[in-house]
């Protein structure tokens, strides 16, 4: 995890909020460091974590994980990680028999689907294991990225009623925390990206948008990023909080600092 | 503050509430991302839970918790919940959703045997237009805002009916949009500018033009509603031309040149209130 964003975000592992939905958003630039740092920040946090990577393999997110001081398979071994790995699972769908239904079952239908098999998978991964013995905190979801099942062919609303669900077992009911990524496509007019996007902006507590810089790459400034806090049910007497920073992505860390701070100008 | 102009205060903070709940029938409150309309439907709920009316929550987007958290037992106890949050589309197969969904629900209401004054909220309008078809929403409104206008054969009178619907903006085209607008007595679009929520106020009464007003207020932790003067015109900012829109739609009910031009479909993260 990034030292640096906690303390943006007022928060540690070990007193991080609990029954919350945090919304990561990039446009016109990778935010999965805001995902690498969620995983490691959660698995630190000594939670039960089921990652749902659609994107990347194991590999990639073990590699990036030790340079944030986790291990990802001694996670997984020790049963702490429940990972699916979208771009494996997704062949086993088509060439493998199942027995039951499969996490992506919607690949294999016709017509429009619905993530209730993600969701079982997920509910199953996260329900609280009643020996105890394991000890984790609370359980988590992160998923990267929820906008490539939009363009595996499912609706934006069946998409929005999977995170509906998710939210309601493990935030409301578990007052676990659930992590998903969106891209923001922009320019380009997608417009079931957008209900999924401003659907899930509602929805959500914490809102982080990873942001290219409107004047195009630079070496030093990476991009910029805006985080919102919001208050979804309560009084709007004390408004919704928001920061904005620039950053700068190095090997093993992130570095963050006010727009036109970069030390690279100072 | 002197006497006068807190007495003329408390009358205005009397008048948005009470103007908003006026007309009866459906009540749209569009809000954003940046401008959140739950709070403000808080309050209306809580209005008229102290009118002595029944109010009904047809909640399907936040928790029944999260919902009353806010309202003291006195008015929690006059809200009857129907939660459509834990398992509105039946995937848990326990029996325990409430039969029909949320339209039956709804229609339920058109058939109540209590005449009374009641109130409705639909938390949110959204979340039923994304799941119904938009006819078939719209029938069902129409029959539960407009009970009162069809009295029962026996011609015993029907109490007033609120329906509030929570709309987010960002979800919906034009189409959907206009249809809700066109059954829609009283519209209200959230807005704000510098940390200042506003609340436009567009209200058709019967055979009278349409007003058209604009209200700064903020909502307090016990969901009441405080007004405000609103920020000096100095200080408010003028649109950004070169803030583009995801959408070209025009906003069907605002029309062209109005503030909140093709507000419906704005991508998020481009409203002023905090980027």
């Amino acid at each position: 995890m990034f030292p640096e964003l906690n303390n943006l975000l007022n928060t540690t592992p070990d007193r991080a909020e609990q029954g919350k939905l945090t919304l990561l958003c990039d446009a016109k630039t990778d935010g999965s460091f805001l995902v690498h740092h969620f995983l490691s920040f959660y698995l630190k946090a000594n939670c039960k974590v089921c990652f749902v990577a659609l994107i990347q393999s194991f590999s990639h997110y073990n590699i990036v994980g030790q340079k944030l001081g986790v291990n990802l398979t001694m996670a997984r071994e020790r049963g702490q990680l429940v990972f699916l790995e979208g771009l494996k699972s997704a062949v086993d769908v088509f060439f493998q028999a199942q027995e039951k239904p499969h996490p992506l079952q919607f690949l294999r239908e016709a017509s429009a689907g619905n993530l209730k098999p993600l969701f079982e998978f997920v509910r199953v991964a996260l329900k609280p294991v009643d020996s105890g013995a394991a000890g984790w905190t609370y359980p988590v979801l992160l998923v990267d990225d929820l906008s490539v099942l939009l363009s595996l062919g499912l609706g934006a609303v069946a998409v929005l009623d999977f995170i509906h669900y998710c939210r309601a077992t493990l935030c409301w009911e578990l007052k676990g925390n659930v992590v998903v990524l969106v891209h923001d496509s922009g320019d380009v007019e997608d417009e079931e990206n957008d209900i999924l996007l401003n659907g899930l902006s509602h929805q959500s507590h914490l809102i982080l948008r990873a942001e290219g810089l409107a004047t195009g790459f630079c070496r030093d400034v990476h991009g910029q990023l805006r985080i919102l806090w919001r208050r979804p049910s309560q009084s709007t007497s004390q408004r919704d909080q928001s920061l904005t920073y620039q950053y700068k992505i190095q090997d093993r860390s992130v570095s963050f600092f006010a727009k036109g701070m970069s030390p690279a100008v100072l | 503050m002197t006497l006068s102009e807190g007495a003329r205060a408390g009358t205005r903070k009397l008048e948005m509430l009470d103007s908003l709940l006026a007309l009866g029938g459906l009540v749209l409150l569009r809000d954003s991302v940046e401008w959140e309309g739950r709070s403000l439907l808080k309050a209306l709920v809580k209005k008229s839970a102290l009118c002595g009316e029944q109010v009904h929550i047809l909640g399907c987007e936040v928790s029944e918790e999260e919902f009353r958290e806010g309202f003291d037992s006195d008015i929690n106890n006059r809200l009857v919940y129907h939660d459509f949050f834990r398992d509105p589309l039946n995937w848990s197969k326990t029996g325990e959703a409430l039969p029909g969904g949320p339209l039956g629900a709804l229609r339920a209401m058109c058939k109540r045997t209590d005449l009374g004054p009641v109130t409705i909220a639909l938390d949110s309008l959204s979340w039923l237009l994304l799941h119904l078809p938009c006819a078939t929403l719209c029938q069902t409104l129409h029959a539960v805002s407009y009970q009162d206008s069809c009295p029962p054969g026996d011609g015993s009178p029907v109490g007033k009916v609120h329906v509030l619907g929570l709309l987010h903006e960002e979800l919906h085209g034009p189409g959907p949009m206009g249809a809700l607008s066109s059954l829609a007595q009283t519209e209200v679009t959230l807005g704000g500018t510098m940390g200042q929520a506003s609340a436009r106020i567009l209200c058709r009464r019967p055979q009278q033009h349409p007003t058209d007003q604009t209200q700064w207020f903020s909502i307090l932790p016990d969901f009441s509603l405080h007004l405000q003067e609103g920020p000096s015109k100095e200080f408010q900012p003028q649109s950004d031309p070169h803030i583009p829109l995801v959408s070209k739609n025009a906003n069907p009910i605002l029309g062209s040149g109005k503030r909140g031009e093709n507000k419906s479909y704005r991508g998020w993260g481009w409203g002023q209130g905090f980027w």
